[in-house]
């Protein structure tokens, strides 16, 4: 056991390692730096600036001098965002993003575990195909319509819910519900295929022989199996749910990290690239670490190699 | 008192050779199914499946072969035609038909520079279903390629490829995904202006930047599906056979494991298909999909994005094609997951 949680523990330090490395060269691939956007800034104060923040220097000096700094705890100064460090940003904007991220994942979890239950529980009825079309549907939509719908909707026409931020409680109402759509379905589908799957078994039988209430019989011995995959689900949740946010944030204006992310890519500040890269690269990675252990630890079964 | 005992007299009748109807009624054994014949008789019965098939094959015909006949380009700028809702005309075109003149009408209107909607659409239909096509194709090539060779070699060989696969696996790929597009545009767009690699231009480089992109990183499921089936189908007796027969590597893996595993292997190329047409829509979302003029479904809904409340369905039209051919994909690949891969069913 201890064995494989070092392993993998490893081997998601390795994957945070060669993000870092891959992102910092290739973000030096693209053409043009931080400053050569603004046009106010002379050449010779552009090169200054690069100087002063050690742009100059060979590539492979500076990946030298970023991973040494990295490793020291130092993320290093944005270069657009003057006299801010990067660390400074991304702990600003975390919370925004965890908060609406945590609060869609409460939502797909407490929405599509019921609804996976139901639906397997009527199989062939008419609330599982309902259930099943919504699902499927829940799934080919992509996160950048369904809010632009949603706003569409609900912000301009219906005047409901306000379309910016999230100042106001009813202002999350939105991006959650545009964000926990796609996990949703997704764990809806996972769910009832799964519960079907642990109905069929054996145990389950002996527990209605046993004249247990259906009740018991689906808290007692089915859930308990049928969440699994549910669980493995969760570290590719944080990910989609992460691809969401990089739009969802942009939609409804929420100062989040996904939107730091994109507007460093699109400003090249190197150091922003680096942080924002490296911090949401670790979460999933942790993500998926603690998942895979905690598969291990909740289902005997499996083998550990 | 004979008739107590079995006769030992042969009887000549009994040496009759059979007539042809005869010989029919004692064959009972049905014609041998295939594989092919025996998964299309599954996926006939499919009602689902076999809807959206047929969805996707007019999405294509919309696609691929309608533009070539529609009056309109999808670059072409119509004057005084600017932001004409469905079925209305511009006063110069209403001038045109009052004197006689045909003007084919803009079925979805026209956006804010001019340009008929309706064959925007279809040029939109048409490069993201090329996205998905083609990244699906190259998924399947690269991976089932990498995949098998893993597989077959097995010992170090297949350790060293699959760690690497491992690691690869754990790197979040929506990050690479915009690092890579952002990365690789500008790069080509200037490899294209070189000589040697005009034929890049025809296609758009940015076009080749996001299946380059989605190949790198998509490959890595195929090449684990193919190798697991792999390892079960090397063990069989007809690979011993080939083998004891003298019959090469390559020849196995391409006459006995891939054919063998080909079941898998559509169906994860078929739900590759949305994936890939899901991920280009929020790149174009992000600015970092296909380049203007050339639309996609989802840049066509970003640049609707900003006009929304006047002109609704200019965001609703590519918002809902999009949504349903993904839809399509995801039922068919459903559809065929059952015809010719029970196992693999949830």
């Amino acid at each position: 056991m201890t064995k494989y949680i070092i392993k993998r523990i490893a081997m998601g330090l390795l994957s945070i390692f060669i993000v870092a490395t891959l992102t910092f060269f290739l973000m030096n691939l693209v053409p043009g730096g931080p400053f050569v956007a603004e046009k106010s800034i002379s050449k010779a104060a552009q090169e200054a600036l690069a100087s002063k923040y050690g742009l100059d220097k060979p590539l492979f000096e500076q990946y030298i001098t970023y991973i040494t700094d990295f490793i020291k705890g130092d993320m290093g100064v944005s270069l657009r965002q003057r006299g801010r460090t990067v660390s400074d940003i991304i702990f600003s904007k975390f919370p925004v993003s965890a908060r609406l991220a945590g609060i869609a994942v409460l939502v797909s979890l407490l929405v599509g575990i019921p609804l996976g239950c139901l639906s397997a529980y009527n199989r062939g009825k008419f609330a599982d195909n309902f259930i099943i079309v919504l699902a499927t549907c829940g799934i080919a939509i992509p996160s950048f319509i369904s809010s632009v719908i949603l706003l569409y909707t609900f912000g301009s026409k219906l005047n409901l819910l306000p379309t910016v931020g999230l100042n106001t409680l009813s202002s999350y109402i939105m991006p959650v519900t545009a964000l926990s759509i796609y996990p949703t379905a997704y764990i809806t589908r996972l769910m009832r295929s799964s519960l079907l799957d642990v109905m069929g078994q054996d145990y389950i039988r002996t527990a209605k022989a046993k004249g247990l209430s259906n009740f018991k019989i689906l808290f007692k011995h089915a859930l308990r199996n049928a969440i699994l995959p549910v669980i493995t689900y969760v570290g590719p949740m944080l990910a989609s749910l992460m691809t969401g946010s990089f739009i969802v944030e942009q939609i409804f204006a929420i100062p989040g990290l996904g939107r730091e992310f994109v507007s460093a890519m699109t400003n090249r500040d190197y150091t922003m690239i680096m942080g924002t890269t490296i911090v949401l690269a670790t979460l999933i990675i942790i993500a998926n670490v603690i998942v895979d252990i905690l598969y291990k630890i909740i289902d005997p079964r499996i083998k550990l190699k | 008192m004979n008739k107590k005992f079995p006769s030992l007299h042969l009887k000549a009748d009994d040496f009759v050779p059979a007539t042809s109807t005869e010989k029919e009624s004692l064959v009972v054994m049905r014609d041998s199914v295939n594989f092919w014949k025996d998964g299309f008789r599954r996926l006939r019965k499919n009602k689902v499946a076999m809807v959206s098939l047929v969805f996707i094959i007019l999405i294509i015909i919309f696609a691929y072969i309608l533009p070539s006949f529609w009056p309109y380009s999808y670059e072409q700028q119509i004057k005084y035609s600017e932001n004409l809702a469905p079925f209305h005309y511009s006063e110069t075109e209403q001038a045109q038909i009052d004197a006689g003149q045909k003007v084919f009408p803009h079925i979805c209107g026209t956006d804010k520079l001019g340009r008929d909607f309706a064959v925007r659409l279809m040029m939109g239909a048409r490069i993201s279903l090329t996205v998905g096509l083609v990244c699906a194709a190259l998924v399947l090539i690269v991976g089932s390629l990498f995949g098998a060779i893993a597989g077959f070699a097995g010992g170090w060989v297949d350790n060293i490829m699959m760690r690497f696969t491992d690691i690869l696996y754990t790197i979040p790929d929506i990050l690479l995904i915009i690092l890579l597009a952002t990365s690789l545009k500008p790069r080509l767009e200037a490899l294209s202006a070189t000589p040697g690699f005009m034929w890049m231009q025809k296609m758009g480089p940015n076009l080749i930047a996001i299946f380059i992109v989605f190949v790198l990183i998509y490959w890595v499921g195929m090449a684990r599906i193919t190798r697991s089936q792999i390892l079960v189908l090397k063990e069989s007796e007809y690979v011993t056979a080939a083998k004891a027969l003298g019959a090469s590597n390559a020849r196995i893996i391409r006459k006995h494991l891939l054919t063998n595993c080909i079941g898998t292997l559509i169906v994860t190329t078929t739900l590759q298909i949305p994936s890939a047409i899901f991920t280009e829509s929020y790149l174009s979302f992000l600015g970092l999909g296909v380049t203007a003029p050339m639309p996609s479904l989802g840049s066509l809904a970003t640049e609707a994005v900003k006009g929304m409340n006047t002109y609704p369905y200019l965001l609703f039209l590519p918002a809902v094609l999009i949504s349903v051919i993904i839809l399509a994909f995801n039922l068919l690949g459903d559809g065929l997951r059952d015809a010719f891969d029970p196992k693999l069913k949830n």
